[in-house]
C-alpha cells in the first residue's frame, strides 16, 4: 500500500470522490465542444490543409521548392523531424519511467503527454518520408524481400537504424497508451446514454469488464510494456542523434550526441507538455487534477534537463576550442558562428535554452502559470533553433571554403512545418474531446493515498466519500500493485 | 458529267421479278429463327445463371479495356538499309577543324547513331595537339540550337532558297554592271578565314563582280599587331609563338591562355614550359602586367597591376631597361610607378636572351612596334617568335573595316554581304555602323542565326553549323586541315527549306561550274596542296591520299621564306620614336574601363549556348552575366556591397563615358588595378536566342576608335550608384583558404631543394603532442597492422584507377568542366537556381585568393583567436595570389557517403571507384551532407521536363532538338536521385570491353575521363595504378602527390600534386 507522507501537497485537490472524478473525466466527451474549441479546431484544420498543399507540391514538383542547395542538403525538413521527435520523448518518459520510478504527481497528465507523444510521432514521420527525392520509393528503405537477389539495406546507416527506432518506439508507445484507456473507455462505455456512443465506446474497450483478473493482467501488462519503452526512451533519441554524430561532417562528428540529444528532447517534450496541460486544464475544467505543483515538479525535470543541455553545449564548445583543429571553428557552438551570418541562429538557441530557464531556479516562477506557460513555448522555440543550428549551421562551414553556402527556407518548408502544428492540433483538439483526458483509473488510486482527502479528510467522513460509483468496486486490487 | 451508266447484277435485276423484289429487301434470305431460339425449353433451364453472365461480361469488358490499354509507345526508326560505318551503340570518330573566326582547333568530333555529341582534341594536329578549350567543347550544343535560321529569309519573310539566289543575283548584277568606276559598291564582309578554298571563292566572286571587294575584320581586332609587323616586316603578320621554349614570359595585358591569338594552341605550350617531373625541376617565370585578373594573370609567377593606358609605357620602359643592358641605350620617354620593377623584369628577359617572349595585348601600333623591338633586342625571333611560320588567324584589318562603314554612310556600297559577322552588335558606337547599314539599299547575311545584324537584312542565307560542312583551314604557314561533316544538315527539306553552306551560296552567285563545294574543295586540295591527288596518281592515289588526309584532319607542307619582304632596322629604329610619342599621348585619367573577353563567352559569338552560359567564369565564378570588375577597395569606398559572406546581391553602378552610360552590377575583383573597372564583352545579346537575349550589358559600342585601331579600353568614365541592386549567380562566393592545408604549394626554390617542399604530413593534434596520421587511425588494427591484409590485397589486385591532378598544370580554364557536362549529361539549371547554390557540375575549379593575414601574422597583431579566421577570409585586395583546384568526386576508399546511405545506392566498385545507383537511390542527401568535399550534386527538379529549364537545359528544349546533343551511354537522371562524377566509367567499360575483344590488357592512355582528355594542359591525369608503366603509378611516387583533406582518412582515389610557383627573385618588393 503506498501512502504519502501527510506533509507533502496533495496531488488531487478539491477533495474529490471516485464518483467525482468519474463526472470531471467524462465531462469533456460526452458534453459539447465549446466555441473555443471549434476556433482552435478550425484554425488547426486550415493550418494542416495549406501543409497538405505544400507536401503536394513539393512531392509533385520535387524538393528544387525548398531552399536547399548542394551545400546544405537538409535544413527544415530534418530539424522539423528532430524536433518533433524530441517532443514525442516526453510522454513516454512520463508514463514509463516514472511509472517505475512510481512517480504518482504523473499520472494526472501522463494521458495527455501519451497522446502529444504519438501525435508528435506522427508529425515527425512525415519529414524523413518528405525529405526523400523519391518518397514514393519509401519503402526501400525496409529490409524487404525483393526480386533483385541480395539487393538488401544498408545496415551501417545509421538512418536504417532511424526507421527501426522510431517504428519501435512508435508501435510501444501507441500500445502502451491504448492499454492505459481501455478502463476508461469502458467508464465511458458504462455511461453512455446515446447509442453510437454506446457502440464506439464498446468497441474502443475490448470488453472490459472491470473483473479482478482484467486488472491483474492490465498491471502486469503496464508494468511489461513500461519496462520495454523505457530504454526506448533513450535509444530513439540516441538514434536520431546518430544520424548526426557518425557523420563525417565537423560538428556533428561528437560523441557527446546521445545524451546530450536525450536530454534535450526530454527537455522540450516536457515543455510541449506544459504548453499543452496549461490550456488544458484551464479549457477542461481540469484545475483541481493539474495542479500548481504538477506544473512545478515538471518545471523542475525541465531545469534539470535544460542544465544537462547546458553542460553539453559547453563540452561542445570547450572540445572545439580545445582540439585545435581548424575545421572544428565553425563549428555550430563557436565564437565564429555566433559572430557569423548564422549568429541570430546562435543566439535564439542559447537565450532561449540557457539564459531564460534561469527563472527557473526561483519557486515563486516556478509556480506561476503565466510564466511557465510562456517559458515552455521559449523552450520550444529554442530546442527548435537547437537543431536548426546544428543541421544547418554545421553544414554551411564545412572544410572547403568554396563550398560554403546560406540557406534560409521556402514558403513550402515554412507551410509544412505550419501543416504538421496544423496536424498535431487537430489531433490532439479531437483527442481531447472523444478520449479521456485522464487516466481516471489509475487516478483513483491515489484518492486514498495522497489525495486531498487523504490529507484533509472530512471530520466526520461518511462511506459515499470513498464510495465508488459500483465500476471501480475492485479498486482495492490496483493498491495491492502500487 | 455524271455517268448515267446503270450496271446489274443479274437479270433478275434487270427484270425486276416479283421473287426478286420480294427478296431484295430482306437482309437475310432465310427466315431467322429468333421465336424458335427463345422457345427452346433449355434455355430457361440453362445453368448459366444471371450471376453468371453478368460475370462473364464483367471479365469480357474488363479483359477488353485492359487489351486496349497500350503500354507507351517508343518510335525507333531502324536502319532499313544500314549504312555500313553506323552500328548502333558504337561512337564514330571523324576528324574534323573548329575555326569560328576567333579560336582554331583541330578536333576529333565523336557521332553515335549519326549524331555528334561530342567534341575532343586532335592530338595529330601539331598547332592544338589535341588541346581544346571550353568554347570548343561547347560548340555542339551550338548545332542543336534551335535558334538557328532554317530557311532563307527574304524581305524579313521565310522564303526559298531558288527566290533569294534569284534575287540577289540580280541585284549583283546591277550593282555590277556600273562598272569599275563604282569599284566597291559590292562588300563582303566577313571575320577572318583562314579557309584557302573559301579566300579563293571570294576571288572568284570579285571576278565575277569586279566591283566587289573584301573586307576582313574581327569583332576583337589584332590588327594593330599585323600593322607593326608590317612597318617592321614588310609584311602584315602575326608571327607563331613558343611559350613553351620561353624560361621567362613576360606578357602585358596579353590573356594568351584563353583569349590572345590562339589560346589552346599556347595554354599547352605553356603547361609544357612549366610541367615539373622527376626528370625536369626547372620551370619557366611567367611575369604578367595587366588591368584586369585575367586567366593568364592568375596564373603568372609574378603579377603587377597597370593600368591599361600605361601599357605602352610599361612596354617602352622595359623596351629602355633592356637597351640599356644591350649596351645601346635609349631614354624613358615617361616613368611609370613600376619602373623599379621593370629593370628587374629587364635583367631577367636579358639573362635569358633568346629563350625569352615579351608579348602585348593592346591593339595599338606603337605598343607592339615597341614589342617587337624587345623581342628582337633579347633575340627571340627565331627561338620563342617565329615570323616564318606566319600565322593567319586574326586577319582583321580595322582601318579597311572602317574605311568601308563610311562608303556606307557615304551611300557608296549598294551590295553588301556580311558573313560570320555581327557588326550591328561587335561594332564600336564611334563608327556608327547600324546608321550606315541602314543606308545599303541591299543587305545580304550569310549568318547562321538571325543574329542583330541579320535582323535588319534584306536577305538572309543561312550558312550551316560547322559541324555539318565541309571546309578546310590554313591557321599557320604550311599548316592545313580539313573539316568534313559530321551530320547531314539538320535543316533541310521537307521540313524546312534548308540551310546551305555559305561557300556553295557563293559559288552560286559567281555563276561558277561547279557549285558543289565539296568537289571545289577537293579540286582545290588537289591543285594547291595534294598534288597526290591529280589524276597521273591514279584513281586508287586520288582517294588513298584524300582519305588518309580526311583522317587524320591534318596537313603540313614546308615553309616558303620569302627574306626580300623583311624591313631594315632603320625603319623600326625611325618607328620607335614615333612609338614612344603615341605612347606618351596615350588616353587616360579619369575610371579607365577595359573591356575584356571572358573564358566561357569570349566575343559573344557563342552566347546562345547554356553550357558556356552556365560555365562559371574561372576568376570570378560567377555564371550568366557580365559586370563591371572593381577593386574591392575602391568599391567599399563608394559603398557599394562587396558580396561578403555568401551574398549575390550586387550593388548595381551606373558607368558613364562621354555622354553613353551603362547600368550593370559592381562585382568586387581583388587584384582589378585602381583606378580602373572591366566589363566582359560578348554579353547584352538581342538576337542571339532564348539563352542569351538580355543576359548583361553589350560594351562593344564603347570600343574606342584611336590611331586607326580599335582600343579595347577607355580613358575617362564616371562610375555611380545607380542605387538598385541585382541578384549575381556565382558558384563560389568564399574567396580565401583560411589557412587550411587545402591546396598546398610551394616555390620553385624550395621544391628544387626539397620536392616534399609544401606537402608536409599534416600532423594530428594528440594529447601526446603531435601525431602523424598513421598513427592515429581508427582502423589501424583492421586495415593496416592485421597480418592478413586484406584491404591492400584487394588494392594491389587487378584495376585499379586513380586521377592525379596536377595543380602546377591547372590553369583553371573550364574545359574540363564543359567537357564533363557534354559527356555525362549533366544538366543546365540556369541563373535562378545558380543563385540558389543548386549548379550540377560534376567537376568544378574552386578559385582561391590569398589574404593578407595568416595565422602567424594574425597572432603578431594581436587579433583574438576567434577573429582570425574572418580576417583570413578576406583576400589581398591589391593584387592577391590566385591558385586553381579542380574538385571532383574524390572516389573515397572510405567513403563517408557510402556508409549513410540507407540503401546501398552508393557503394564501392572493385575496382576503387565510387558508383552511384541511380535507379536505387531514394534521396535522402545524406550522402551530400557527409561529403566533405560536397561533390554530389542532388537533382532537385526533373531537369528534363520540368518548365523551369525550357529555355536552358538542352535535355529538355521544346523540340526534340537539343536533345540529339545527349550521350547515349549515360542516363538522364529523374529528380529526387543523387549524381556526381563516375570518373567517366561508361568509357572504362567501353575500353575494358575493346581489351577483351583484343584478348589483351589495357594499355594506359587507353581510357580517360572526359576531364582528363580535354584538360589542354594535361593537368588531369588518369590510369591504372596497378600498371607499373602507367602514368598514374609514376605520378603516385612523386613527393608532390597528396590527398584533399587527408586528415579526414577517406583516402581518396583522386590526388593532387602541389603547385609550385617561380617567384623567389621577387620582382615586387
Amino acid at each position: 500500500m503506498h501512502q504519502d507522507s501527510i506533509i507533502r501537497e496533495p496531488l488531487l485537490l478539491g477533495k474529490k470522490t471516485y464518483h467525482q472524478v468519474t463526472e470531471d473525466v467524462a465531462r469533456p466527451v460526452e458534453g459539447k465542444a465549446n466555441k473555443y474549441w471549434w476556433a482552435l479546431f478550425f484554425l488547426a484544420i486550415i493550418a494542416w490543409l495549406w501543409g497538405i498543399g505544400c507536401m503536394a507540391y513539393t512531392v509533385g514538383r520535387g524538393i528544387g521548392v525548398w531552399n536547399l542547395n548542394r551545400t546544405i542538403d537538409w535544413g527544415w525538413d530534418i530539424t522539423n523531424f528532430v524536433w518533433w521527435i524530441g517532443i514525442g520523448h516526453a510522454g513516454t518518459l512520463i508514463s514509463a519511467v516514472l511509472c517505475l520510478f512510481r512517480q504518482r504527481w504523473r499520472l494526472t497528465i501522463n494521458r495527455s503527454a501519451e497522446a502529444m507523444t504519438i501525435f508528435a510521432v506522427m508529425c515527425a514521420a512525415i519529414f524523413p518520408v518528405l525529405h526523400m527525392g523519391r518518397p514514393w520509393l519509401a519503402y526501400f528503405v525496409f529490409p524487404l524481400p525483393n526480386q533483385f537477389g541480395s539487393l538488401w539495406v544498408n545496415f551501417n546507416s545509421p538512418l536504417l537504424w532511424d526507421v527501426f527506432a522510431i517504428s519501435t518506439y512508435f508501435t510501444v508507445s501507441i500500445v502502451f497508451w491504448y492499454l492505459g484507456l481501455i478502463p476508461d473507455f469502458a467508464m465511458i462505455r458504462d455511461r453512455a446514454k446515446t447509442k453510437s456512443r454506446k457502440i464506439l465506446y464498446t468497441l474502443f474497450s475490448f470488453g472490459w469488464s472491470g473483473r479482478a483478473k482484467d486488472w491483474q493482467r492490465f498491471e502486469e501488462v503496464t508494468l511489461v510494456l513500461a519496462g520495454i519503452a523505457t530504454p526506448l526512451v533513450f535509444s530513439v533519441h540516441s538514434i536520431v542523434s546518430s544520424d548526426f554524430a557518425t557523420g563525417v561532417v565537423r560538428g556533428w562528428h561528437s560523441t557527446v550526441y546521445p545524451p546530450y540529444f536525450v536530454a534535450g528532447a526530454i527537455f522540450s517534450g516536457m515543455a510541449m507538455v506544459l504548453t499543452l496541460v496549461i490550456v488544458g486544464r484551464k479549457v477542461l475544467d481540469l484545475e483541481e487534477y493539474i495542479t500548481i505543483q504538477h506544473i512545478e515538479t515538471m518545471n523542475k525535470v525541465m531545469l534539470t534537463m535544460g542544465s544537462v543541455v547546458g553542460i553539453a553545449y559547453f563540452a561542445e564548445f570547450f572540445q572545439a576550442w580545445y582540439s585545435g583543429d581548424p575545421n572544428e571553428s565553425f563549428i555550430y557552438l563557436s565564437w565564429n558562428n555566433a559572430k557569423g551570418v548564422y549568429g541570430w541562429a546562435f543566439w535564439s538557441l542559447i537565450i532561449c535554452n540557457n539564459i531564460i530557464p534561469q527563472i527557473l531556479w526561483l519557486k515563486k516562477a516556478r509556480r506561476n502559470l503565466y510564466i511557465t506557460f510562456i517559458l515552455s513555448i521559449v523552450i520550444n522555440i529554442g530546442m527548435w533553433f537547437e537543431r536548426f543550428d546544428i543541421i544547418v549551421t554545421d553544414l554551411y562551414r564545412d572544410y572547403l571554403p568554396s563550398d560554403w553556402t546560406y540557406y534560409s527556407p521556402s514558403w513550402v518548408e515554412v507551410g509544412i512545418f505550419v501543416g504538421t502544428i496544423g496536424m498535431f492540433f487537430t489531433f490532439f483538439l479531437l483527442f481531447a474531446r472523444w478520449f479521456p483526458f485522464i487516466a481516471q483509473a489509475e487516478l483513483k488510486t491515489t484518492l486514498k493515498s495522497t489525495g486531498d482527502l487523504f490529507h484533509n479528510p472530512p471530520r466526520h467522513p461518511k462511506s459515499s466519500d470513498f464510495e465508488s460509483d459500483g465500476f471501480h468496486a475492485e479498486h482495492a486490487s490496483i493498491e495491492t500493485v502500487h | 458529267m455524271a455517268n448515267e451508266k446503270k450496271y446489274w447484277k443479274g437479270l433478275e435485276e434487270l427484270n425486276e421479278s416479283p421473287a426478286f423484289v420480294k427478296a431484295r429487301d430482306k437482309e437475310f434470305a432465310k427466315e431467322v429463327p429468333i421465336e424458335e431460339f427463345l422457345g427452346r425449353e433449355s434455355i430457361t433451364t440453362s445453368n448459366t445463371s444471371r450471376r453468371d453472365f453478368l460475370k462473364y461480361l464483367g471479365f469480357t469488358v474488363a479483359a477488353a479495356s485492359l487489351a486496349a490499354c497500350e503500354s507507351p509507345v517508343v518510335k525507333t526508326i531502324p536502319y532499313v538499309i544500314k549504312p555500313e560505318e553506323v552500328t548502333p551503340g558504337i561512337d564514330n570518330w571523324y576528324a574534323s577543324t573548329f575555326f569560328n573566326g576567333e579560336d582554331y582547333c583541330s578536333v576529333l568530333i565523336k557521332t553515335r547513331d549519326g549524331r555528334p555529341i561530342k567534341i575532343e582534341g586532335n592530338k595529330n594536329s601539331p598547332v592544338t595537339r589535341g588541346a581544346v578549350n571550353a568554347r570548343v567543347h561547347a560548340s555542339v550544343l551550338s548545332l542543336y540550337d534551335n535558334f538557328r535560321a532554317k530557311t532563307p529569309y527574304v524581305h524579313g519573310g521565310e522564303s526559298t532558297w531558288d527566290l533569294a539566289d534569284k534575287e540577289v543575283g540580280a541585284k549583283l548584277a546591277a550593282a555590277a554592271s556600273k562598272g569599275e568606276s563604282a569599284k566597291g559598291n559590292i562588300a563582303i564582309l566577313s571575320s577572318t578565314i583562314i579557309s584557302p578554298s573559301t579566300r579563293e571563292i571570294i576571288a572568284g566572286f570579285i571576278e565575277k563582280y569586279p566591283t566587289a571587294k573584301h573586307v576582313t575584320w574581327d569583332a576583337v581586332s589584332f590588327s594593330g599587331m599585323r600593322k607593326a609587323n608590317e612597318q617592321y616586316f614588310g609584311k602584315a603578320v602575326l608571327p607563331s609563338y613558343s611559350f613553351d621554349k620561353a624560361k621567362t614570359i613576360v606578357s602585358i595585358a596579353a590573356d594568351f591562355l584563353t583569349n590572345w591569338i590562339s589560346p589552346i594552341e599556347f595554354s599547352k605550350q605553356y603547361a609544357d614550359g612549366r610541367r615539373l617531373s622527376k626528370k625536369k625541376k626547372d620551370m619557366s617565370r611567367h611575369i604578367q602586367f595587366e588591368s584586369i585578373m585575367s586567366v593568364s594573370g592568375a596564373n603568372a609567377d609574378t603579377r603587377i597591376p597597370i593600368k591599361p593606358s600605361e601599357e605602352g609605357a610599361v612596354a617602352y620602359n622595359l623596351y629602355a631597361a633592356i637597351s640599356k643592358l644591350a649596351g645601346s641605350p635609349v631614354g624613358n620617354v615617361t616613368s611609370t610607378p613600376y619602373d623599379e620593377q621593370i629593370s628587374k623584369v629587364a635583367a631577367e628577359l636579358w639573362s635569358n636572351k633568346g629563350n625569352s617572349l615579351v608579348v602585348a595585348g593592346a591593339n595599338d601600333v606603337a605598343v607592339q612596334s615597341v614589342v617587337n623591338m624587345i623581342n628582337k633586342t633579347l633575340g627571340n625571333y627565331g627561338s620563342t617568335v617565329n615570323i616564318d611560320r606566319e600565322c593567319n588567324l586574326r586577319q582583321g584589318n580595322d582601318e579597311e573595316f572602317a574605311a568601308l562603314v563610311n562608303d556606307m554612310k557615304a551611300g557608296k556600297v549598294e551590295v553588301l554581304i556580311t558573313y560570320n559577322t555581327n557588326p550591328a552588335y561587335t561594332a564600336s558606337a564611334a563608327l556608327g555602323f547600324k546608321e550606315a547599314y541602314a543606308k545599303v539599299p541591299c543587305k545580304i547575311s550569310l549568318a547562321s542565326s538571325v543574329d542583330e545584324t541579320a535582323s535588319t537584312a534584306d536577305y538572309i542565307c543561312p550558312d550551316h553549323n560547322y559541324l555539318e560542312s565541309w571546309n578546310d583551314a590554313n591557321p599557320y604557314a604550311g599548316q592545313y586541315s580539313l573539316a568534313q561533316p559530321a551530320i547531314a544538315p539538320l535543316f533541310c527539306k521537307p521540313r524546312h527549306e534548308g540551310t546551305r553552306c555559305a561557300q556553295e551560296t557563293l559559288l552560286k552567285w559567281s555563276g561558277a561550274e561547279i557549285t558543289d563545294y565539296y568537289s571545289y574543295l577537293q579540286n582545290y586540295w588537289k591543285k594547291n596542296l595534294l598534288p597526290e591527288l591529280s589524276d597521273e596518281g591514279g584513281g586508287y592515289l586520288i582517294t588513298n591520299a584524300w582519305n588518309s588526309t580526311l583522317q587524320s584532319g591534318i596537313l603540313e607542307k614546308p615553309i616558303v621564306v620569302n627574306d626580300s619582304e623583311r624591313g631594315s632596322s632603320e625603319l623600326a629604329q625611325a618607328n620607335i620614336s614615333e612609338a614612344a610619342s603615341k605612347i606618351v599621348n596615350a588616353a587616360k585619367g579619369g575610371i579607365e574601363v577595359i573591356l575584356y573577353q571572358k573564358t566561357s563567352i569570349g566575343a559573344g559569338l557563342q552566347s546562345n549556348n547554356p553550357w558556356l552560359q552556365e560555365l562559371p567564369d574561372p576568376i570570378s565564378k560567377v555564371t550568366w552575366d557580365n559586370y563591371i570588375t572593381m577593386n574591392p577597395s575602391e568599391m567599399k569606398d563608394k559603398g557599394f556591397s562587396l558580396l561578403e559572406e555568401d551574398n549575390h546581391v550586387a550593388s548595381v553602378a551606373t558607368l558613364t563615358l562621354n555622354g553613353s552610360s551603362i547600368d550593370l552590377p559592381v562585382f568586387p575583383q581583388p587584384g582589378q588595378a585602381k583606378g580602373t573597372v572591366g566589363i566582359a564583352l560578348g554579353y547584352g545579346r538581342t538576337n542571339a536566342g532564348r539563352v542569351a537575349n538580355g543576359v548583361g550589358a553589350n560594351a562593344f559600342p564603347w570600343v574606342q576608335w584611336t590611331n586607326n585601331t580599335f582600343q579595347y579600353y577607355a580613358a575617362g568614365a564616371t562610375i555611380a550608384s545607380a542605387n538598385k541592386t541585382y541578384t549575381i549567380g556565382a558558384t563560389q562566393t568564399h574567396n580565401t583558404m583560411i589557412g587550411r592545408p587545402i591546396l598546398k604549394e610551394a616555390t620553385l626554390e624550395e621544391y628544387q631543394k626539397n620536392p616534399a617542399a609544401g606537402n608536409e604530413e599534416e600532423k594530428i593534434k594528440t594529447i601526446e603532442g603531435l601525431k602523424s596520421l598513421k598513427d592515429v587511425n581508427l582502423w589501424d588494427d583492421f586495415d593496416k597492422k592485421s597480418p592478413v591484409n586484406l584491404t591492400n590485397n584487394a588494392e594491389n589486385l587487378g584495376l585499379r584507377w586513380k586521377l592525379a591532378i596536377d595543380l602546377n598544370s591547372c590553369i583553371g580554364c573550364g574545359s574540363c568542366v564543359v567537357s564533363c557536362t557534354a559527356e555525362n549529361n549533366v544538366p543546365v539549371v540556369g541563373k535562378s537556381e545558380i543563385v540558389l547554390v543548386r549548379e550540377m557540375h560534376w567537376i568544378r575549379i574552386d578559385r582561391y585568393y590569398s589574404s593578407d593575414m595568416s595565422w602567424e601574422k594574425a597572432k603578431e597583431q594581436d587579433i583574438t583567436e576567434s577573429n582570425r579566421e574572418y580576417a583570413m577570409m578576406i583576400p589581398s585586395t591589391d593584387n592577391p595570389e590566385i591558385a586553381f583546384q579542380p574538385v571532383m568526386c574524390q572516389h573515397c576508399n572510405h567513403a563517408p557517403c557510402e556508409t549513410v546511405c540507407p540503401v546501398l545506392a552508393t557503394s564501392h566498385g572493385s575496382e576503387g571507384i565510387n558508383q552511384m545507383v541511380y535507379n536505387r537511390c531514394v534521396g535522402t542527401k545524406y550522402c551530400a551532407n557527409n561529403c566533405p568535399y560536397k561533390v554530389r550534386r542532388f537533382n532537385w527538379f526533373n531537369y528534363y521536363r520540368d518548365e523551369k529549364f525550357l529555355e536552358v537545359n538542352p535535355a529538355q528544349q521544346s523540340n526534340e532538338l537539343g536533345r540529339m546533343v545527349l550521350n547515349p551511354d549515360v542516363v538522364v537522371r529523374s529528380r529526387g536521385v543523387m549524381e556526381k562524377c563516375s570518373l567517366c566509367i561508361q568509357r572504362i567499360q567501353v575500353g575494358k570491353l575493346k581489351a577483351k575483344l583484343d584478348s589483351r590488357q589495357i594499355k594506359d592512355g587507353e581510357i580517360k575521363t572526359a576531364c582528363a582528355q580535354s584538360c589542354p594542359t594535361e593537368a588531369i591525369v588518369f590510369g591504372n595504378v596497378n600498371d607499373p608503366e602507367s602514368q598514374v603509378a609514376e605520378l603516385i611516387k612523386d613527393e608532390r602527390n597528396y590527398l584533399l583533406l587527408a586528415d579526414l582518412d577517406t583516402q581518396p582515389n583522386v590526388f593532387y600534386m602541389t603547385k609550385i610557383r617561380n617567384k623567389d627573385k621577387a620582382i615586387l618588393e
